[in-house]
């Protein structure tokens, strides 16, 4: 079963780096997103370093969500996922391994490209380890939680635009979250209750969102 | 023992009963062939007996155990070429197969069994070739030859012939034929040409005018 799981996170690495746009379109967009504030507010050291880490956050959710509706989109429609589906592997390590691929090809990326952002907007230096460790813990947690909305929207028309309205809600935690951690660095708090909790959304949609996402997939197959 | 045994089964598809009080029974190296016209439920079955379609009423057993109790059991049991053919166009035929040798059959010797596979339908050169490159005809050979990257009891095939040509059909009926012979089973929804010999014919038209 791990041999199968791997060889799925295997194809799904292999598939991003080929047709890489999908990838690559989401971090573009997270560094166009972040370098447009500057440009929309002004160069304001101040004004910028204290809206730093909401919009860093904000925009590496936003490139997140973008990333999403293919995430099971394209297997759904050339009929792999049907496949996937007839295998003694359950389909919840299928969706784990899903969501292992996409935050590879995803998530890393952008805690690689959050520290040059950070600089760009003036983030205070104290507070770019507590960045990495938020967003590190985020990260996955965007990924699984995403998983659950792109099986539901499977099938659906317009899928895209509601995936966003079902998932931003959930997002919300974590934005808070990863804010408030990156907040108390740069005014030299304590950050490990903040990272605390993000590792717990992290831990409880680990448990839950592969399950629940399988069930959907499930519905959208029938 | 009985393989598959399927009793009194419905399917209901929205407000719509497709069929209603199919029965059947099928043991190794049984075959079964759907007919009806279109919109007869052909495809619904097949995939209700893989596991994917809940039915709406009756049985569905295998070796005499309800498929429902443990249902990942059963899709492992099961080879299923609907019409989708689930080829990746970025990639190339050998790694469009490679992870389903693996999580059907595990690594070992999962390249070999790979080129056997391909051999069997006739594209041995086709392994490096890039998915979008294919005809639809070489995709439909790509998607059959998965059936035969690791042994499952029972094969479902949805209309298996569509976009091949007579070398292609050939090879598929021989595959199937060595399938039978090795106990398995196969049940094909197939619209016109030559039945694999000694089939049991089901035609699910007259079995919804007997339900109405």
């Amino acid at each position: 079963m791990l041999s199968g799981a791997l060889a799925l996170i295997h194809r799904e690495i292999r598939l991003a780096v080929r047709q890489g746009m999908d990838s690559f379109m989401a971090i573009v967009f997270f560094v166009l997103a972040c370098v447009l504030f500057p440009l929309g507010i002004g160069p304001e050291p101040q004004m910028l370093s204290r809206i730093a880490a909401g919009v860093i956050c904000v925009a590496a959710l936003l490139a997140a969500l973008l990333s999403l509706d293919r995430l099971f989109q394209a297997d759904f429609e050339d009929g792999s996922l049907e496949q996937m589906a007839l295998s003694s592997m359950p389909l919840s390590i299928v969706v784990l391994a899903k969501v292992a691929a996409h935050w590879l090809t995803t998530g890393l990326p952008l805690i690689v490209a959050a520290p040059v952002l950070a600089v760009l907007l003036q983030l205070d230096v104290q507070a770019y380890g507590a960045l990495l460790a938020a967003l590190a813990l985020a990260t996955p947690s965007l990924s699984l939680i995403g998983a659950v909305g792109a099986a539901l929207v499977l099938g659906a028309r317009r899928g895209g635009v509601l995936l966003a309205l079902l998932i931003l809600p959930l997002y919300i935690p974590l934005l808070i979250f990863a804010v408030a951690a990156i907040d108390a660095a740069a005014l030299g708090l304590p950050v490990r209750p903040h990272l605390l909790l993000l590792a717990g959304v992290c831990a409880g949609a680990l448990a839950l969102a592969p399950g629940t996402a399988a069930a959907a997939m499930r519905q959208a197959l029938a | 023992m009985v393989g598959l045994s399927v009793e009194n089964l419905v399917c209901v598809r929205g407000e719509r009963t497709i069929f209603s009080g199919l029965s059947f029974r099928l043991r190794g190296g049984d075959a079964l062939v759907l007919s009806g016209r279109n919109g007869a439920g052909k495809s619904s079955l097949l995939r209700v007996l893989a596991g994917l379609l809940p039915p709406a009423g009756g049985r569905i057993a295998w070796e005499g155990t309800d498929v429902g109790r443990d249902k990942d059991a059963h899709r492992a049991h099961v080879r299923f070429v609907g019409h989708a053919d689930a080829v990746k166009p970025a990639l190339s035929v050998s790694e469009n197969l490679y992870p389903w040798a693996v999580l059907w059959g595990g690594r070992a010797a999962a390249a070999e069994r790979i080129a056997s596979a391909l051999d069997h339908f006739g594209i041995p050169q086709l392994g490096e070739t890039p998915g979008r490159w294919l005809s639809a005809g070489q995709r439909r050979r790509v998607a059959l030859a998965r059936l035969l990257l690791a042994p499952a009891p029972l094969w479902l095939l949805d209309e298996p012939r569509t976009a091949l040509d007579t070398d292609a059909a050939a090879r598929l009926d021989s595959a199937v034929e060595r399938h039978r012979k090795g106990g398995g089973m196969v049940v094909i929804a197939l619209h016109e040409g030559a039945r694999p010999p000694g089939a049991l014919p089901l035609d699910l038209d007259t079995l919804r005018a007997a339900a109405c």
